[in-house]
């Protein structure tokens, strides 16, 4: 990976997005169930960082409270989340629409269901850049078709004027990433962008997702499950389980010199291109029931904690 | 949509007619009551009475009076009314335009007021708005077509509100007579809007007795629908897009909840269309509603049959409609 273009890490100072010690809970009728335990991270500008961890790690969850569209139920019961220096954990609803579109993106898990099927492609695509950019409609067409050709998509003039459902499932992520890249945001928040597609189709919107951040500088939070295309895209990687973060670094390291077990479990659970051979290993689960009980156990000592302070 | 389709729709509908033909005037016939006695003074005799039966073709058998009849139907005589000595055509398609009028405004009245509850009801979801919502469409729903006509009327005459004639079509002091039965969309055309006015003010209480039904069901039914398209993928990217509150419910959501709110709005509009019978009756609107429950009291046989017909027409007329309208609504159909 480009390593010279990333500042070293910890220079808070240097980060589009700092997530400080994030607490959140889903609030039940009884009681809170905890989903993120005291995760932090930074971005630096122009980094891709990898966000991997199995279902249920909150890994999702962190990119929607970025992108502030948690569920209802969902409180944040601790810490913050720092865009370009600012806290973004509790902004009004104004403040958060001017927030989208040069600030944040989205590029979504699954591109069937993502698009608005009663309208036209040209029009989802035009719609941000006119709002957020001020185009007039002839302007906004003319960098519709632009964004389209970037996403190599062919015959950009007919797919303008057709719906979502006349495209197949690779060409709507491109679509999608048409959409993300639209105002030039800062950070834009990847979702297991390749989770949905056929794998012959994952590869070339891997390639298209860095073509595009090295030709427009964003920063990209990678969600994905996948070790293997962390080590092919991210600089840097923060492995999650049961809600806290286990381990954070340099691509390169993760990969080859892990620290932590659980990484190293998950790492030979993942198919390698360049070991074919090797047999997958499932994460052991005396391995995942110990993390459960730390998680517990942690939850047991943050609410003493905040009982305490209370 | 094609025209095989609409052809084979229009095929479809011969027989649906023929059936409605066929129990309408059975039924007719079953029932008690006499249309020659409805006619004929207390003082006729029994020669008389036979007379008037076989001038009408009463006489024959109740099979062989409909093979009559259906002969008459084939060559376009819908035969004559007993009780106007007319043509049974020719009175329903002079009143025919008025009723269709009548229908539409009350269908802008149901959409524009219906729509705009359940716009208002998915945007405030979850607060005290949306309550007020559900509670005025339950209040409105309780209440049957012809019973707000008379709450209306009571309303005009407690309240002296003068300017909203609860009687008629058009004033009497307007000199406007129409070439067409649709004197609302001709006094427009011609720019009488003197005439245009009026029609439009005698119309205003008939048009919304029918429309607060219907309107609360569409409140109803596009709200659900509305509030179901609001937890798809694409609403969640049109938060991350940026955009309001407002423009996801109007723009990005309401679009893909009309396609089920259509249908059921088109089957609801045929009882609409039914309700004109009542509510024509009470505002002595001069539709054929009105001249159906006349027929009905003087056991007009031919022209009760000629107006169940033109009912029956009407409703299959909305039902196809209805289906045409999914193509424009919802892209993915209109290849297939």
């Amino acid at each position: 990976m480009s390593a010279a273009r990333i500042p070293p890490a910890g220079t808070p100072g240097g980060s589009i997005l700092s997530v400080r010690n994030l607490h959140l809970a889903i609030a039940g009728r009884r009681r809170h169930t905890p989903i993120l335990r005291d995760v932090s991270l930074d971005i630096a500008p122009g980094e891709v960082h990898g966000l991997v961890g199995e279902s249920g790690a909150g890994k999702t969850m962190i990119g929607k409270v970025i992108l502030g569209i948690q569920p209802s139920r969902a409180r944040i019961t601790g810490g913050s989340v720092l865009f370009d220096g600012a806290d973004i954990t509790h902004l009004s609803e104004r403040e958060r629409r001017r927030l989208m579109g040069r600030g944040l993106g989205l590029i979504p898990q699954d591109p069937m269901t993502s698009l608005n099927p009663a309208y036209r492609i040209g029009g989802q695509i035009a719609d941000v850049l006119r709002l957020h950019l001020g185009m007039n409609r002839t302007a906004a067409r003319a960098r519709t078709l632009e964004l389209l050709h970037d996403v190599h998509i062919r015959e950009p003039e007919r797919v303008l004027r057709q719906y979502p459902h006349e495209l197949s499932g690779g060409m709507r992520q491109r679509v999608s990433i048409a959409i993300a890249f639209a105002c030039r945001p800062k950070l834009i928040v990847a979702d297991e962008p390749t989770t949905a597609l056929d794998v012959t189709v994952q590869r070339q919107v891997l390639a298209l997702i860095k073509q595009m951040q090295a030709q427009e500088g964003a920063s990209i939070l990678f969600v994905t499950h996948d070790l293997g295309v962390v080590a092919k895209i991210c600089d840097r990687v923060t492995v999650l389980h049961g809600g806290r973060v286990l381990e954070a670094g340099d691509t390169r390291r993760i990969v080859e010199a892990s620290q932590h077990e659980y990484t190293r479990a998950l790492m030979a659970a993942t198919p390698r291109h360049d070991r074919p051979g090797d047999l997958l290993q499932p994460v052991p689960e005396t391995l995942t029931a110990r993390l459960d009980e730390e998680a517990l156990a942690y939850d047991a000592a943050y609410a003493a904690a905040g009982t305490h302070d209370g | 949509m094609s025209w095989s389709f609409l052809l084979r729709r229009l095929l479809l509908a011969i027989p649906t007619l023929f059936g409605v033909a066929a129990i309408v005037f059975v039924l007719l016939r079953v029932v008690p009551g006499d249309p020659i006695a409805m006619l004929i003074g207390p003082g006729a005799t029994e020669r008389d009475i036979a007379e008037l039966r076989r001038l009408y073709g009463l006489d024959e058998s109740i099979a062989l009076q409909f093979v009559y009849y259906l002969q008459d139907l084939a060559g376009g005589n819908f035969g004559t009314s007993i009780s106007m000595r007319q043509d049974v055509m020719e009175l329903v398609l002079g009143r025919l335009p008025v009723t269709i009028e009548l229908c539409l405004v009350a269908m802008l009245v149901a959409v524009g007021l219906g729509g705009a509850m359940a716009v208002a009801g998915a945007y405030w979801r979850g607060r005290p708005g949306e309550a007020a919502v559900d509670g005025a469409a339950g209040f409105i729903l309780a209440i049957p077509d012809f019973l707000w006509a008379l709450l209306f009327i009571l309303f005009v005459v407690v309240f002296a509100l003068d300017g909203l004639p609860i009687s008629g079509r058009i004033g009497h002091d307007v000199g406007f007579r129409g070439a067409t039965g649709f004197l609302l969309i001709e006094s427009l055309l011609r720019l009488r809007f003197d005439a245009f006015g009026s029609v439009l003010l005698h119309t205003v209480l008939p048009a919304f007795a029918l429309a607060l039904p219907l309107a609360a069901i569409i409140a109803r039914v596009l709200k659900t629908s509305i509030a179901e398209a609001m937890t798809q993928d694409y609403i969640l990217m049109a938060r991350v897009k940026g955009f309001s509150r407002a423009r996801i419910v109007c723009r990005e959501a309401l679009r893909n909840a009309l396609v089920p709110t259509v249908t059921l709005t088109g089957v609801q509009f045929t009882f609409l269309v039914g309700g004109t019978v009542l509510v024509e009756k009470i505002f002595s609107y001069p539709g054929i509603g009105n001249m159906a429950i006349d027929a009905v009291i003087n056991r007009d046989l031919p022209l009760i049959q000629g107006l169940v017909l033109t009912f029956a027409v009407l409703f299959i007329a909305i039902n196809l409609l209805v289906d045409m309208s999914y193509a424009l609504l919802n892209p993915r159909m209109r290849h297939g």
